[in-house]
């Protein structure tokens, strides 16, 4: 039984095609990761699951409810907390949890052990007015929202963007915990060391998905040898190795450049056909999910 | 009912919070009430009279003074040139220049006489006109006067002039209702579709719409704030017109809440559907300002309908606040009753059905 079924579903705003084709399934109980930059389609994707837009074409089912036939009852099931904050600024943090707990027609009470975890650590500014809320802070109260009536499946849309690497880091321990407690979560991220703390991800861009796998089992997927190289020159060197033998791709990686080679690859050859790089370093490395991206995106 | 109560709730706190709107709501009516009927005046006052008096005798000094002596002309001089004269009309130091031709005196206790012509500036109309009207009937009085005293004949007055429900012509009195239906156009027309746009721009309504809140509670939410709002607005603007003018209704002031409790939901639920159709506060705002001109001059409220062409006396029809101002002018004015105007009362309660099922029909809570 899956809690979250897509199958082929298209949306275009105009000339823009926002989703081409997305199918994925998610399991009852899971945390499901989108992962992918801005305009990949995942804000689009969690807008249709919502049910505050309709799709073109295509179906998705929430909670085994119809996106489109069953939107009213999907809303009582499902929590959403959107990428951009959007409580009242204007009201204080208890007043926005008692109004969408009075929304959605529950007590606060009902559901406080829930959301405890999490509404605990903002309690002692609950006279405060949201807006007048740190990032951390805010992102925690529209958590807290977003989970006040016990909905079966939660949807976050880039929950972490814009949040310090603390607060990112708890953020995703609370959401462990509200997975145990058999919420299924799909969380979108733009960050990509965020995806291993997911039980399965999506990669996606330009409204396509480009591959579903658990983060080891997406890793594995790359099995090229890579090596990681670097130079005080970035640039020439970035320019001088593409121009190699048996180099496939070579792009920057943080401090270093990756390079992504053939198994003909010989490290040796490479360093002597390179040149004057006399502070050359070059060693194997793992590959990292931004690394599976790249490569699947070229494809 | 539990989730409008939580919404009502919401949007007062919202308004409270508000730096600014708590004391638009109280001060803008007083001030709108206390400086506006001072200014929008159609009393035409200090109109300035030349007199170009070739007659010199006793008739033409008697109009020169009953000129003077008049409480809307000021003569701003005398002179024996119609060029002079003129040039100073041409100055504007001038509105209007009377001219009495040589022998008028005694050409008018028989035989042909020469007429006294008058000339106004009629760049300003309404000042042209009325002032050309006034000179009129001050030379009239005049001669009735002079002819009187001449032939020892009764000469009864010719008409009397009785203005009934504003004795004194008071512009004011005409005017202040007028002004009350302007704040409620204003406050009830821009609030709660500013309040709307305002949920879009800042991303709140995203999260309403994923509620389960239905679009009927949704809608009275945002409307029945602004209903109390509007009679709040309705007491003070009531109570500083008696106050400042010893304005009261003639009729019954229960009629007036009642027509303006119709007339508020039907501009705030003209004002919501604005709002779902707009995505930013720019949009409504000029969307609101295009209707708001066609209300203020269009239904009667600063120029009478009657003098209207008759496309646009009949496309007044239309136009909500048309019935409102007869509803508030005939009660404050006239004392009007319930049965005299059910048709204006039905007209406005239709108005309010139709743009309020327009508002939450209207508003999406999916795209």
């Amino acid at each position: 039984m899956y809690t979250i079924e897509v199958d082929n579903l298209k949306k275009c705003y105009g000339e823009v095609q926002a989703l081409d084709g997305v199918s994925f399934r998610v399991h009852h109980g899971e945390l499901f990761g989108l992962i992918g930059p801005d305009g990949a389609g995942k804000t689009t994707l969690f807008r249709l699951l919502t049910t505050l837009i309709k799709p073109d074409s295509g179906e998705a089912k929430v909670d085994g409810l119809d996106i489109v036939a069953d939107y009213h009852a999907i809303r009582s099931r499902v929590g959403y907390m959107p990428g951009r904050f959007s409580l009242y600024p204007d009201l204080s943090v208890e007043e926005n949890l008692n109004f969408f707990a009075a929304l959605f027609g529950v007590r606060v009470e009902e559901s406080y052990e829930l959301i405890e975890p999490i509404y605990k650590q903002i309690e002692p500014f609950r006279k405060r007015r949201a807006g007048k809320l740190s990032g951390g802070m805010k992102q925690k109260l529209a958590l807290s929202c977003a989970l006040i009536h016990r909905p079966s499946v939660l949807f976050l849309d880039e929950p972490t963007t814009g949040v310090d690497a603390v607060s990112r880091s708890e953020f995703w321990d609370m959401l462990a915990g509200l997975k145990e407690r058999g919420i299924t979560i799909l969380v979108s991220t733009p960050y990509m060391d965020e995806a291993s703390r997911c039980d399965r991800i999506a990669l996606c861009n330009e409204g396509h998905i480009l591959g579903i796998d658990t983060p080891t089992g997406i890793v594995q997927q790359f099995n090229a040898p890579l090596y990681a190289i670097r130079s005080k020159r970035t640039f020439a060197l970035l320019e001088a190795a593409r121009e190699q033998q048996g180099v496939v791709q070579c792009y920057p990686f943080g401090e270093c450049h990756h390079l992504v080679a053939t198994e003909e690859f010989d490290k040796r050859l490479f360093v002597e056909a390179l040149g004057d790089f006399e502070d050359l370093e070059i060693e194997p490395t793992e590959p990292t999910i931004e690394d599976v991206f790249i490569k699947l995106m070229r494809r | 009912m539990r989730r409008f109560f939580v919404l009502f709730k919401k949007e007062f706190l919202q308004i409270k919070r508000n730096s600014f709107l708590p004391k638009l709501i109280i001060i803008f009516p007083i001030v709108i009430m206390m400086l506006m009927p001072l200014v929008m005046t159609m009393d035409v006052k200090n109109v300035n009279i030349a007199v170009v008096d070739l007659d010199r005798s006793t008739a033409s000094h008697r109009i020169a003074s009953h000129i003077e002596a008049s409480e809307y002309l000021t003569l701003a001089t005398v002179t024996a040139e119609f060029p002079l004269a003129m040039e100073a009309l041409e100055q504007g130091a001038v509105d209007v220049i009377v001219q009495i031709p040589d022998n008028y005196e005694r050409d008018m206790m028989g035989g042909p006489t020469e007429k006294i012509s008058i000339t106004a500036n009629a760049v300003n109309a309404t000042k042209g006109g009325m002032g050309m009207q006034y000179v009129v009937q001050t030379i009239a009085r005049t001669l009735t006067e002079l002819r009187g005293e001449k032939m020892p004949v009764e000469v009864s007055e010719l008409v009397t002039i009785e203005n009934r429900y504003n004795p004194t012509l008071n512009y004011r009195h005409y005017m202040i209702p007028a002004l009350m239906i302007i704040l409620f156009i204003l406050v009830c027309g821009f609030l709660p579709a500013l309040s709307i746009v305002g949920e879009k721009e800042a991303g709140t309504i995203e999260q309403i719409n994923v509620t389960p809140v239905s679009r009927l509670t949704f809608t009275l939410g945002k409307l029945v704030p602004y209903w109390l709002i509007g009679l709040f607005v309705l007491t003070i603007a009531m109570v500083v017109a008696w106050l400042v003018y010893g304005l009261t209704p003639a009729g019954s002031v229960g009629l007036i809440y009642l027509g303006a409790a119709l007339f508020i939901l039907v501009i705030s639920g003209f004002s919501l559907t604005i709002a779902n159709f707009s995505e930013t506060m720019q949009q409504s705002m000029f969307v609101m300002f295009f209707f708001i001109m066609l209300f203020m001059l269009m239904s009667g409220l600063l120029t009478p309908i009657d003098s209207m062409p008759l496309w646009a006396q009949r496309f007044t029809i239309i136009l909500p606040p048309r019935y409102f101002i007869d509803i508030l002018r005939s009660v404050y004015l006239k004392g009007t009753t319930f049965m005299d105007m059910w048709q204006n009362f039905a007209a406005l309660g239709i108005f309010a059905v139709v743009f309020n099922t327009l508002a939450t029909l209207t508003y999406k809570k999916q795209a």
